[in-house]
């Protein structure tokens, strides 16, 4: 190759970064930004600066990358789209070279993908739509610590979703009393309990405590039910050593699960908890405090569906994915766009459903998609129609309000998931015969007569805010 | 202290895992749910175990799953027959999911009735 001579300056990013022609490779890594440019700046210009920007480019030319060959390290937008029904916003498609990024490290992508571009003068908003990660790269992650079809092995739990509650109050309960609260929540029928994402060990109820306190709860539990129970032992802390503390406490008291918050907790901390589970037989729960920060506006940040395909390399066994009809946001046809990437092997490209990509997950173990929040009784059928076996469906208030308390709210909700999964077996259609199915389950449980009397009327019917472009 | 009789006690149970929670299943409704196995391309399989013994991973298989079986009929006698067999042991019948590597249905069938 003949060697180039050194010009000083400002180029346009398009005149190396804008490459229509190129074909992506297998082995690169494509991203999809919705890009919304400040007034005046070409499409063109907008998404080659976004390839240079996130990939190997600075504002001005610089000697040293004549040291290099940056056709080879370049990233390149090599398609633009318009976004459906908006003519200020467009779709800019880059793919990166696969050796831009260091192997198994899902902070690396980010930091890349994510970093300073987001904050470019030349964009008003930029929002990283999708990622499509090469099977190659995909083989470099450890992935979920055990996966769906462990887990279920492990916990003896077949042909229907997990059933769970987090323990409510979310905060101020003292350890004795929080562990009542789980044992009475897992000998009603729950197969798992939960932390609150913000119960970590704050002076009314120090971690060790509860994890002694749940302990003994679940062991109580699985001895009177002939049953395998748990309870999400939140190990999210300030520091890694911290965490590894408790999580290795957990350990020693023989429990199937942690938990943690992989963006307030942050990649490098999941990932390394991911191969800690992964070396010690335990199950990992992953909470999303911080998602809607950084997914819910449509034109900037990061959609969920990237953020689940990154949770799902850098490892867990569980993601909260919203429930679509609960108290928090969740399109429909978007959920499941995210909850396939979670437990599938491969997803085809799909833009009804928000996926941009083919993506190829290879061996890569499932994730269970857990849904939570705002749920009650009523929501069951259509809960287990969206979601299916593969889930967690956790009904915090919607199980500790039960006017008897939490065993017979965890009945109720036992009784008419099974109720649902039975119909649904039987080949009955669970949405539109809802009423029947859970009207006639309660007809042999006074629990769940109670409960669907009890939360009748409630409802949540606010427009999504993120809507898909269709 | 105020009396409060709407108040009720639920009684914790031996439930033994899915399906444990509805009322024991009558034979049309085991059909129905071995109609959907067979559906679901899943190998019927039985197993049993004493009672003292359930809480393990393992329970004792009878005889072999059911590969490549499609008749309700023998199913159900199979199922007859390990209860004649061991009247005190738990029985469940599964079907097993050759893509997943797992059980696509797991729920006990027959409780025995030994402690």
């Amino acid at each position: 190759m003949a060697s180039k001579a050194y010009d000083a300056g400002v180029k346009e990013y398009r005149d190396m970064y804008w490459t229509p022609e190129y074909v992506p490779l297998d082995t690169d890594l494509l991203a999809c930004f919705k890009c919304t440019g400040q007034p005046g700046v070409p499409r063109e210009e907008v998404a080659a600066a976004v390839a240079a920007e996130s990939s190997t480019g600075t504002w001005s030319t610089v000697w040293s990358e004549l040291l290099t060959d940056l056709e080879f390290y370049k990233g390149r937008a090599y398609r633009i789209e318009d976004v459906p029904g908006d003519d200020e916003s467009f779709y800019a498609f880059i793919a990166y070279p696969i050796d831009l990024f260091e192997e198994g490290s899902i902070v690396n992508v980010l930091t890349s993908l994510v970093g300073n571009v987001f904050g470019f003068k030349a964009l008003r908003h930029l929002r990283l739509e999708d990622i499509r990660f090469p099977i190659a790269y995909i083989k470099t992650c450890g992935g979920p610590p055990a996966g769906i079809q462990v887990e279920r092995d492990r916990l003896n739990k077949y042909g229907r979703p997990l059933l769970g509650a987090t323990i409510k109050p979310k905060l101020g309960l003292s350890a004795k009393n929080y562990g009542r609260a789980v044992y009475e929540c897992l000998r009603g029928g729950l197969d798992l309990t939960k932390d609150d994402e913000n119960v970590n060990s704050q002076p009314f109820m120090r971690w060790r405590d509860r994890f002694e306190f749940c302990a003994e709860a679940i062991q109580k539990a699985e001895q009177e039910t002939g049953e395998r129970k748990g309870h999400y032992l939140n190990v999210t802390a300030a520091t890694p050593e911290e965490m590894y503390k408790r999580a290795e406490f957990a350990k020693e008291l023989g429990q199937p699960i942690i938990m943690h918050d992989f963006l307030t907790g942050g990649f490098t901390a999941n990932t390394g908890l991911a191969n800690w589970c992964r070396d010690n037989g335990m199950l990992l729960h992953i909470h999303r405090a911080m998602h809607a920060v950084i997914d819910r506006h449509p034109k900037h940040g990061i959609h969920f569906r990237v953020l689940a395909k990154c949770l799902r390399l850098s490892g867990g066994d569980h993601l909260h994915t919203g429930t679509v009809v609960g108290k928090l946001e969740g399109d429909r046809n978007s959920t499941l766009g995210y909850v396939d990437q979670l437990r599938e092997s491969f997803v085809p490209e799909d833009r009804s459903r928000g996926v941009f990509f083919d993506q190829d997950w290879g061996s890569m173990p499932g994730v269970f998609a857990v849904a939570s929040g705002g749920i009650h009784v009523w929501h069951m059928p259509a809960l287990v129609t969206i979601f299916g076996d593969d889930s967690v469906l956790q009904f915090g208030g919607g199980t500790q309000g039960h006017p008897w308390g939490n065993a017979a709210g965890a009945a109720a909700n036992r009784v008419a998931l099974e109720a649902c999964v039975k119909a649904r077996n039987e080949g009955r259609h669970l949405e539109r015969e809802a009423r029947d199915i859970l009207m006639s389950a309660a007809q042999s449980s006074p629990e769940l007569a109670i409960a669907l009397e009890t939360w009748k009327e409630i409802k949540f019917e606010f427009d999504t805010v993120d809507k898909l472009d269709l | 202290m105020v009396n409060r009789p709407e108040v009720g006690d639920f009684q914790t149970a031996q439930t033994l895992e899915t399906f444990g929670f509805l009322p024991k299943f009558t034979p049309d409704e085991v059909v129905a749910q071995v109609e959907y196995l067979i559906r679901q391309g899943w190998t019927p399989a039985i197993e049993h175990e004493h009672p003292s013994q359930c809480a393990n991973h393992y329970w004792t298989m009878w005889k072999l799953p059911m590969f490549g079986e499609r008749d309700l009929n023998t199913i159900m006698s199979e199922i007859e027959a390990c209860r004649r067999a061991y009247p005190d042991h738990h029985i469940r019948l599964l079907g097993y999911d050759s893509y997943t590597q797992s059980q696509g249905l797991c729920f006990v069938v027959h409780e025995g009735n030994a402690r």
